[in-house]
């Protein structure tokens, strides 16, 4: 009874609630567009912008950063953060690297390179959980240890690999040419759709966005949030791990100082992407957009010949933008 | 049969005792208070029967076997389960989710949707709150609506004993008559229920047995019907309450006009308020949760930007535009928040920095903080409120609700502000700390300050105020002395007027 005469009323909120959602997800995809759009005219040679070519570079230059913000959106959905992500992909390009020249099956070292990424994380949140460190500095703590271990076992200085298939993962231009796009490039859409049904359609997935939305709810209800947030940061490093996997595949070594600060560019896809930092906010597709956008600038800028500082400054003021673009629709609403 | 007892249980925290040696017995199918003022052990007791702390030492049994829950989650399983004063949602996610946070029905780890949100249908069905839908967010849900989730998750975990602290609290009129609705429903159908409330009225209305605590004791248990308020309340503070409310001699006619509103507006919650306050009188300011009032003195103070309207001060008239906190301050109107937690005190800080911090110039010289003075300043006002704490250092957060609210009164006493806005200055604390709270708004008012005090308690603004306006959907009625209100009068206004605008909005008026 009381339905029918709310019928109308509901249902034009309803919409207003749809409407909001979808311009809640296509934001990214409308900044993504904006910053095609602005090279494409403003090198004007958009054939060359966005030929076949200059897309796969392009690519295969967001597929690390890209894996990691898969595990990133993880972290940060749950209220937390890892700026070790950097330090674990140079300490698992370093792993993996060692173990294709100890003649481990290729396989099994890109395993090892994935759990060396998961081994840290597990300590990360062991540590956040387990001694009640905040997490910005258990992983800042993290980013020095994994660092310096990343050197140690390299002896300080970039391990050359035998070549072996892992080289092909990000190439340009993938052996056979019918898969058109990288192995590593469908890998990481793979995962990205995976993880992004896993967020939503898992209790696993469910309690991220809990334990992000409202901690004290989540242990009242009988969440052992510990547990969750090892997983968590494990999960994210496993995501880490692949992407030192990446790394070496792109450079032919272990280098173990590579991909320094690479944290900042992954936080700041998710960011983009409409992840909060304050948790329980945030999606892949999102995150992955978020990255994408960030490479379409990075690529323009080199296109236009502007100097790199122009796209660090650039890059700078989008993190921020997005943010406040953000700020304002949630006053709004 | 006892369902739960609760044997010559003690718990300490440090060097405080929060229960001594406290027995509990739980009938099924009733529904027990628990009454005590803050810091009596309710709430530890609470937790103790939840799981979420362990005893120090005596026994609990339930339905005759020994009973000791490793955890909050080992509780739930045994039927027992906990809804939490503070509401504990989690705001990102929809009902059904919140409905069964740590009890997902799933398949390998895949939620099952369909079932999940039946069993969500399920129970929102106990409720007449058609408009609460499973798939809807909970952040965007009013507060009584989240209650009312909350009480769902419960029920969805298939709780036998279910221990309500404070339900009521953040709830309107109508909300609370569907909620008792519910645990009338809840105790037909055998579940046992312990209630904790300030509300004698709710706990006479609601209550079958009932248990006082005080300072960690059991002082007496019983059936409610055999007791009088009278008894319950001399109980509870130890003392007989022979007036709650101070007397006080009305201020006198003609005196000056501390603060004047004329036609205030912030929509959409507050579309025209207009009244004057006195120096020296109390105005009360009645309505439900959600009415305006917040928002009008929020806008008032310049915390909201206001549409329009003017604001006088001492005779002198400005738009209420371009107001902010810091020039309110100055005008000497002073505001405490609804929300002492989020809004109203920096919990993290001590006494001393919360009480001077609008004031820091008295007990500073350019730019340095004289420490020494600044707890001299503190304590004397301590010492006038009766605040109990270990001294002027104490982080706010350790003190009980009712003495953090008396740190934020301190903080206007030492503002010397003379026009006070004061919103539910007594929610959420204990009887005794009120009448402290009490005697403290009545001797500002003696001492010739003009006070504005929102409250939703009727008896308060009944024994406080000496004139009062009622505000409903936006809108402030008329101010007329107290003696020409009665509480009937005043409900009216407050709900058949938001009845009769409900019927114009329904009409595209």
């Amino acid at each position: 009874m009381r339905m029918d005469t709310d019928l109308p009323k509901a249902m034009s909120k309803r919409t207003q609630t749809v409407l909001r959602k979808w311009l809640t997800l296509m934001g990214p995809f409308l900044g993504l567009f904006a910053v095609i759009l602005f090279f494409a005219v403003i090198t004007g040679q958009p054939e060359k912008f966005l030929s076949p070519f200059n897309i796969r570079i392009i690519l295969s230059q967001t597929v690390i950063v890209a894996i990691c913000a898969i595990g990133m959106t993880l972290v940060i959905i749950s209220g937390g953060i890892d700026l070790s992500v950097g330090s674990a992909i140079a300490l698992a390009s370093v792993a993996t690297a060692l173990c294709v020249n100890g003649g481990i099956d290729p396989i099994l070292a890109v395993l090892v390179g994935m759990l060396v990424g998961g081994l840290v994380g597990f300590v990360n949140g062991a540590v956040i959980s387990g001694l009640r460190v905040v997490p910005f500095i258990a992983t800042l703590g993290m980013l020095g240890i994994a660092r310096g271990a990343a050197k140690w076992i390299a002896h300080q200085q970039p391990v050359d690999a035998v070549p072996t298939w892992i080289d092909g993962l990000v190439v340009n231009f993938p052996e056979p040419s019918w898969l058109i796009l990288a192995p590593g490039i469908w890998l990481a859409i793979a995962l990205a759709v995976l993880m992004a049904v896993v967020l939503r359609k898992t209790v696993f997935g469910r309690r991220v966005f809990a334990v992000g939305s409202n901690e004290a709810a989540a242990r009242a209800c009988g969440i052992s949030t510990n547990r969750l947030k090892i997983w968590i940061y494990g999960v994210a490093g496993l995501f880490f791990g692949l992407a030192g996997v990446m790394e070496m595949s792109r450079l032919r070594q272990g280098d173990p100082t590579v991909a320094v600060g690479t944290e900042l560019d992954v936080i700041a896809a998710v960011v983009i992407g409409g992840g909060s930092l304050n948790g329980g906010q945030g999606t892949i597709v999102g995150s992955i957009v978020g990255a994408l956008i960030m490479s379409f600038l990075r690529n323009g800028c080199q296109q236009m010949g502007w100097a790199n500082y122009i796209q660090e400054i650039i890059i700078g003021a989008i993190i921020i933008a997005a943010v406040a673009f953000d700020q304002i629709r949630l006053r709004r609403s | 049969m006892p369902i739960l007892e609760l044997r010559e249980v003690t718990k300490r925290f440090g060097q405080t005792i929060a229960l001594q040696s406290v027995d509990l017995s739980l009938e099924t199918g009733r529904v027990h208070a628990l009454i005590g003022e803050n810091g009596a052990g309710k709430s530890t007791m609470m937790n103790i029967v939840s799981g979420a702390i362990r005893p120090d030492s005596g026994s609990m049994t339930l339905r005759q076997s020994p009973y000791s829950p490793t955890d909050t989650q080992d509780a739930r399983r045994k039927g027992i389960a906990l809804i939490h004063q503070e509401l504990s949602l989690a705001p990102h996610l929809t009902v059904t989710e919140n409905i069964l946070l740590g009890n997902e029905m799933s398949r390998f780890g895949w939620i099952d949707r369909k079932a999940s949100e039946q069993s969500a249908i399920d129970a929102l069905n106990n409720f007449d709150h058609p408009d609460i839908r499973p798939k809807m967010v909970v952040g965007r849900l009013s507060t009584a609506a989240r209650q009312v989730v909350e009480i769902c998750r419960v029920l969805a975990s298939g709780a036998k004993i279910i221990l309500m602290d404070e339900p009521t609290s953040s709830l309107q009129r109508d909300d609370v008559r569907r909620l008792f609705k519910v645990i009338r429903k809840l105790k037909s159908d055998g579940i046992t229920i312990v209630y904790i409330s300030h509300f004698l009225e709710e706990v006479r209305e609601l209550a079958d047995d009932f248990t006082i605590l005080r300072d960690g004791k059991n002082i007496v248990s019983g059936q409610i019907a055999d007791v009088t308020d009278e008894f319950i309340i001399s109980k509870m503070v130890g003392r007989s309450v022979e007036k709650i409310f101070p007397k006080r001699d009305r201020p006198p006619e003609g005196a000056e006009v501390a603060l004047g509103v004329r036609g205030l507006s912030a929509p959409p919650l507050l579309k025209d308020a207009t009244f004057e306050l006195r120096s020296g009188e109390i105005l009360g300011i009645a309505g439900l949760i959600g009415a305006g009032r917040t928002a009008m003195v929020r806008a008032l103070f310049g915390i909201d930007e206001p549409a329009s309207g003017e604001v006088l001060v001492r005779g002198t008239a400005v738009s209420a535009r371009g107001g902010n906190p810091t020039f309110r301050l100055l005008q000497g109107i002073g505001y405490v928040s609804e929300d002492r937690k989020d809004e109203g005190l920096a919990l993290d800080l001590s006494i001393a920095d919360n009480v001077t911090i609008t004031r820091f110039d008295s007990c500073s010289r350019m730019g340095w903080l004289n420490l020494g003075e600044q707890n001299m300043q503190s304590e004397k006002l301590m010492a006038e409120l009766a605040v109990k704490a270990s001294s002027a250092l104490q982080t706010v957060r350790t003190l009980s609700g009712g003495n953090q609210q008396k740190v934020a009164i301190a903080r206007l006493l030492h503002q010397r502000a003379d026009v006070l806005l004061l919103d539910e200055p007594t929610r959420g604390i204990d009887i005794g700390s009120k009448t402290k709270i009490y005697e403290a708004i009545a001797s500002l008012a003696d001492q010739g300050k003009a006070i504005l005090m929102i409250s939703s308690y009727l008896p308060e603004l009944f024994g406080m105020c000496d004139r009062l306006a009622v505000m409903t959907r936006g809108r402030l009625s008329p101010t007329r002395p107290i003696e020409k209100w009665t509480p009937e009068l005043v409900l009216n206004a407050a709900i058949s007027a938001a009845h009769n605008e409900a019927l114009a909005d329904a009409n595209g008026y």
